[in-house]
């Protein structure tokens, strides 16, 4: 299966200015918008169904919505916390119809839409104040009541997997999927969940320090669709973690890297071609069920890997012993 | 079945892992210490005594704020909020204990690891069991189920068994709780109480763990150990052996884990007999008077027990007295302490170096010279002394900035590999000791050429090189960067170690091919007063003219013996082969002909097989094991040293940082009568394949005995009969570079040292093991072997496996032909130019079978010899020399 690439990448194509963030309800809002891509969902959902469209067209099977920041939590940088359930709702509303369009019209290859869940703004696990180590900026309940109306909203609007994704705090994750799980329940359905988590360096280890086979193991009470790791880093910096993934996981293993490490503009310059080369490694030895891109990738990125990932099979799942 | 836990890191526990130690410190019911840190708000400070046991080996911690003068939920918060902050600490899974409900959950909402809940029971009735068991469940922790329910706790064998029964099924078929996140408390109680019915209550627990662990699959056992001693409060001595008593029976019958005071327990096999008898006689009800009995013999030794109280009364020192106490004792918690301020108290951070570290590291320094301190101690004074110097580093960049001045610099000394040769545990020792000592050491690490050695020689200014190697060929290379030195009129000193090298070598070859000074120094302990010398400006010239007057005199007293030694010539002493009996030997045809791979060979098995006493050596500590661990001198080090080296071990196999690969062959083999081997494709003996050249003893034997070849031990060609051969090549130091390197970014010289020297074990040991399953197996020739380690170490077993390179066949380059055979490079193992395997915790060699084979050193050969191995390996004779030159009757 192939994920698709960067929302944040394609929406800077489009210079957009203040009032493209703003919509009647919102034009007095009193602080500044501009940058809060994930409200376009609701002030332009033009751009962003454009934006789907492009990388279904390029050969993605997943789609992720454009909410990576829609939680209380990250939304409250723009005072937006009362527009989160709408948010959310309206951006896996026309991710969806965008999905059905091209599944309606080539049936033999359906599309999905994965409600996409980031890692907010804080973390629970780690203190930001170095002298006084023991405090926390967010708590675990505060994190899973925000997870659970970013959740809600979501799958009112249509969604048929969620990704818990950008993982830096092991421990923020944990909290979205006891939102996710009480949901379920309270719902009494369950739709597919991917969790994918981030390796900041080459400590091989996530930003709250575990392993990523630690990390494996602290979500793996969680019957998961798939678990990967994203973002961070290129795509080969990636594979020893997706090595030790594949080795351990019995779930489907995902990756969706950077077009390599930005430049000193913050830019990324790791072109399709050079980044499907080290992602046809992986695929070649067979390390992942599900591949799409992260930050500075592009359509063009996505038709590469979707080219390659259709040579080769996908990693042979393990068997839970 | 698997348990999987994490902290930071992840912790697995299989049905093969040893009992898993959980840390009890950290629990203000069990901990006087700690309760009073918690309740005076202390919480840095009882953060320590998670450190405490998170080095002492506690591989999960428990922690417990149930006390009724606490806000237990806060004060779990706070001190699970504060662990995190420690990666130390944090690595390992947290156990959250309680009563309580209210605070297991808010420890749940703490920890991003996967942890274990202690505990939950039926207590409460069922329904509350199964809504908690839900919740421990979507918080992603394991969980301790005790042995209770609405009757109360489980006392009897019944009890205990119908109710875990009861709670797995529920957990199981209910709750879906995967049945290895169960872990069952089936109640330690007190024995020994002087009341009758308690009296069976160690042996019920016993037999409910034997029972848990046949009937409710996947479950693990866990419970409070030290809660069975309670009747003995205050004896300590008593106390230990009965915990250590109790753990042993228990784990026996399935107890795989446990909160256990590792410093509150005896090894059972140190208990004393009477002792342990009396105990076991309670434990396992086995006297009608084993509580009297226990009671009496309490008193005659109340009191007696070990005392481990941590004196930290020396922080109480001046700054002086605590840096050199840390320093002497290898302690790095305060170091960075102390280093502030000391740098407060100096105008420039550069004093603190040459003040208060150096006037400890000196005090370190002394020690050692006077044998009262141990090389695995100043390996970890070392490490200190690293961490307070990187401490200071920023301020010194600063410093020199402001001032634009440079320091006086410290004698500085490049220590190298020779090229060809990976070997280097010898050569960190001596940087680490050299660097103790406050000389600058320029470590240009393994398989270094001589072209470099000489550039960083120049561009550094350094003041002293030293060479090392292990193998023979890197006696050559030596001797070629001494050469190199000359031409380039260096008058440095040079300085040669490592375990091939010898006095008389340096002496004979490398002395005379340098003016300057050159030294062999024989160990890490003699480095520095040889370099102090020659760096004194009052003593190296006499030093130098010492030394060499020393090494000229020497040369004249070989080249004397040479001349006496008696040598036949090689004819004659092959007319004085082993004389073996082929038509009465019986052969065994090996399991497979051509190679074998063993890949990712489990670390586990081959830890068994580790032959201990060398790595004593490797830290310079000298004696036979086991016997070391109690030597009165170097005993307590000694111990020490080995639980650092079983925990590193642990660690490894663990997270398997560490691989071990091997390969070996069988092939239908034949002797010549010019000492070489044939080794023929298939078992017909028809089309030669390949062929191995060996060496025989010329010496003059005295009747009776032979002059010994490898080949006279497989069977002639001309007597016809169906003789084998194997080789092999094994490695564990697959990872060892990640490994070392890690260690080296952190300034644990300790552990860096610790893990190459695992790793060399593990090679040796892998070739014991392998050598071994090749008799029984592979190879089978001898299936109803059966030998403990000790008679393995001490090769009782038929059939040899010498390595080239060593006294039976010293000559290197035969390694070229066993791994060209093997394809060595597919599992990992390559050779450098100089035939030095790599990576170099490796070990390869022959398999020969004959019950007759045995190990013998080559000796001196002559000429006529070299010339004919010359013509069989098609090599010059100039070549041949270079080889075998220690092994040489003459001098070319």
């Amino acid at each position: 299966m192939v994920l698709d690439g960067a929302m944040g990448t394609m929406i800077q194509r489009h210079n957009l200015t203040e009032d493209d963030f703003r919509n009647d309800q919102l034009k007095d809002h009193p602080h500044q918008l501009k940058g809060n891509n994930d409200l376009l969902s609701v002030t332009r959902p033009d751009i962003i169904k454009d934006i789907h469209r492009a990388y279904f067209e390029a050969g993605a099977d997943i789609a992720e919505t454009n909410t990576f920041g829609s939680t209380s939590v990250a939304q409250a940088d723009y005072h937006l916390e009362f527009l989160v359930y709408e948010i959310n709702y309206q951006a896996a509303k026309i991710a969806k119809e965008v999905a059905d369009e091209f599944t309606k019209k080539e049936p033999q290859k359906p599309r999905f839409v994965a409600g996409s869940m980031g890692p907010t703004t804080k973390l629970s696990s780690m203190s930001p104040d170095v002298n006084n180590p023991g405090y926390r900026a967010i708590t675990f309940d505060q994190l899973a009541a925000a997870f659970k109306e970013q959740a809600r909203g979501l799958i009112d609007g249509g969604v048929d997997m969620l990704l818990v994704e950008t993982i830096t705090d092991t421990l923020n994750a944990k909290a979205a999927l006891f939102a996710i799980q009480e949901l379920f329940e309270e719902r009494g359905i369950e739709l597919p969940i991917m969790v994918s988590g981030t390796i900041t360096d080459a400590s091989g280890r996530i930003l709250s320090g575990q392993t990523a086979e630690a990390f494996l193991i602290s979500v793996s009470h969680v019957p998961m669709l798939s678990i990967g790791l994203n973002c961070a880093l290129g795509a080969n910096a990636l594979r020893p973690y997706l090595q030790v993934l594949n080795e351990q996981a019995p779930f489907f293993v995902s990756a969706h890297p950077n077009a390599g490490l930005p430049n000193e503009f913050g830019q990324y310059d790791q072109g399709p071609e050079e980044m499907g080369q080290q992602i046809e490694e992986f695929l070649k030895e067979g390390l992942v069920n599900i591949i799409g891109g992260c930050c500075g990738t592009t359509p063009e990125h996505i038709k590469v890997i979707a080219e390659l990932a259709k040579k080769y099979s996908p990693r042979q799942t393990l068997v839970l012993q | 079945m698997t348990m999987q836990l994490s902290g930071l890191e992840a912790a697995i526990i299989t049905q093969e892992s040893n009992f898993v130690n959980i840390g009890e410190r950290t629990n203000v019911t069990g901990s006087a210490k700690f309760l009073r840190l918690i309740k005076e708000g202390l919480f840095e400070q009882a953060l320590e005594v998670a450190l405490d046991q998170v080095r002492g080996g506690a591989q999960v911690i428990d922690v417990n704020m149930d006390e009724g003068m606490l806000d237990s939920q806060d004060a779990m918060i706070r001190f699970l909020n504060l662990m995190a902050s420690e990666p130390e600490i944090a690595r390992v899974p947290v156990m959250i204990d309680s009563s309580k409900w209210e605070v297991i959950e808010a420890g749940l909402k703490c920890i991003q690891g996967k942890g274990i809940v202690n505990s939950i029971s039926l207590k409460g009735g069922e329904e509350e069991f199964v809504r908690q068991a839900k919740l421990v469940r979507r918080y992603g922790a394991a969980a301790v189920v005790m042995a209770f329910d609405e009757q109360g706790q489980a006392d009897t064998y019944e009890r205990r068994i119908n109710i875990c029964a009861r709670a797995y099924k529920i957990l199981v078929e209910k709750v879906k709780f995967p049945p290895s996140d169960i872990i069952f408390d089936p109640n330690i109680f007190p024995v020994a109480t002087g009341i009758d019915e308690h009296r069976n209550y160690a042996v019920d627990f016993f037999n409910a763990t034997r029972w848990i662990k046949e009937n409710l699959p996947g479950a693990h056992v866990s419970g409070g150990v030290s809660n069975v001693s309670f009747s003995f409060r205050g004896n300590q001595l008593v106390r230990e052996a009965m915990h250590s008593a109790f753990l042993y029976h228990a784990i026996k019958n399935g107890m795989d884990m446990g909160i256990v005071n590792p410093t509150m327990l005896e090894v059972y096999d140190e208990i004393p007999k009477e002792l342990l008898e009396r105990v076991e006689d309670v434990l396992l009800n086995r006297r009608e008077d084993a509580t009297e009995r226990l009671l009496d013999f309490a008193e005659t030794v109340k009191g007696a027990a070990k005392k481990k109280e941590v004196d930290d009364s020396w922080r109480k020192g001046t700054v002086q007295e605590r840096i050199t106490h840390s320093l002497v004792k290898g302690i790095i918690d305060f170091i960075e302490a102390d280093t502030e301020e000391a740098r407060q108290m100096f105008a420039k951070p550069l004093e603190v170096i040459e003040g208060p570290l150096m006037t400890g590291m000196n005090v370190v320094g002394d020690l050692f010279g006077a044998g009262k301190m141990f090389l695995p101690q100043v390996v970890k004074s070392a490490r200190v002394m690293k961490k307070a110097v990187a401490y200071l580093t920023p301020y010194l960049e600063e410093e020199k900035k402001r001032s634009g001045a440079t320091a006086e610099p410290a004698a500085k000394i490049l220590l190298a590999t020779v090229k060809g040769d990976v070997h280097d545990i010898g050569k960190n020792i001596v940087g680490v000791v050299l660097a103790c000592n406050n000389y600058e050491v320029v470590d240009l690490g393994v398989m270094v050429p001589s072209e470099k050695i000489l550039e960083v020689a120049r561009k550094e200014k350094v003041d002293i090189i030293g060479l090392s190697g292990l193998i023979t060929p890197s006696l050559d290379e030596m001797v070629h960067v001494a050469k190199e030195m000359q031409h380039e009129k260096m008058n440095i000193p040079l300085l040669i170690g490592g375990a091939t090298t010898s006095r008389i070598h340096t002496a004979v070859k490398i002395d005379p091919a340098y003016e300057g000074p050159v030294t062999y120094v024989l160990d890490a302990s003699r480095s520095v007063p040889v370099v102090t010398e020659l760096i004194s400006k009052n003593s190296r010239e006499s030093f130098k003219v010492k030394t060499k007057k020393e090494y000229a005199s020497l040369r004249e007293e070989h080249s004397r013996k040479q001349e006496v030694k008696e040598l036949i010539p090689l004819l004659e002493a092959r007319s004085n082969k082993v004389a073996i009996d082929w038509e009465q030997s019986s052969f065994t045809k090996p399991q497979f002909l051509g190679r074998k791979e063993l890949v990712d060979y489990p670390l586990g098995e081959i830890r068994e097989y580790i032959d201990w006493t060398p790595f004593f050596q490797t830290w310079m500590l000298y004696g036979r094991y086991p016997g070391i661990l109690t030597d009165s001198k170097v005993g307590a080090e000694a111990t020490k040293l080995f639980n650092d080296a079983q925990r590193m071990l642990d660690k490894i196999v663990k997270d398997k940082s560490l691989k071990a690969n091997g390969v070996l062959a069988f092939y239908p083999a034949a002797s010549t009568e010019d000492d070489s081997v044939l080794l023929f494709e298939n078992d017909d003996w028809k089309e030669v394949l390949d062929q191995f050249h060996f060496l025989r003893q010329q010496n003059k034997k005295a009747k009776g005995l032979p002059n010994f070849c490898l080949s006279d031990f497989i069977c002639p060609k001309s007597v016809a009969k169906k003789d084998y051969i194997g080789i092999f090549a094994v490695t564990a130091g697959i990872g060892l570079e990640a490994l070392s390197s890690r260690y080296k970014a952190d300034h644990d010289d300790y552990s860096d040292i610790m893990c190459k020297a695992l790793a060399d074990r593990l090679a040796e040991a892998f070739a014991e093991l392998l050598h071994e399953k090749v008799r029984k197996e592979f190879w089978g020739y001898d299936v109803s072997e059966k030998l403990s380690n000790e008679e393995l170490i001490t090769e009782k077993y038929k059939g040899i496996r010498p390595a080239p390179g060593y006294p039976a066949c010293p000559e290197h380059t035969e390694k070229g032909t066993i791994f060209k055979l093997l394809e060595g490079n597919k599992v990992g193992i390559e050779l450098t130019e100089s035939f030095a395997m790599y990576p170099g915790a490796s070990v390869s060699g022959y398999y020969f079978s004959h019950p007759d084979s045995r190990y013998f050193g080559l000796g001196k050969i002559s000429k006529d010899q070299i010339q004919d191995y010359a013509r069989r390996k098609e090599m010059s004779v100039e070549q041949v020399e270079k080889w075998l030159s220690p092994n040489l009757s003459y001098t070319t």
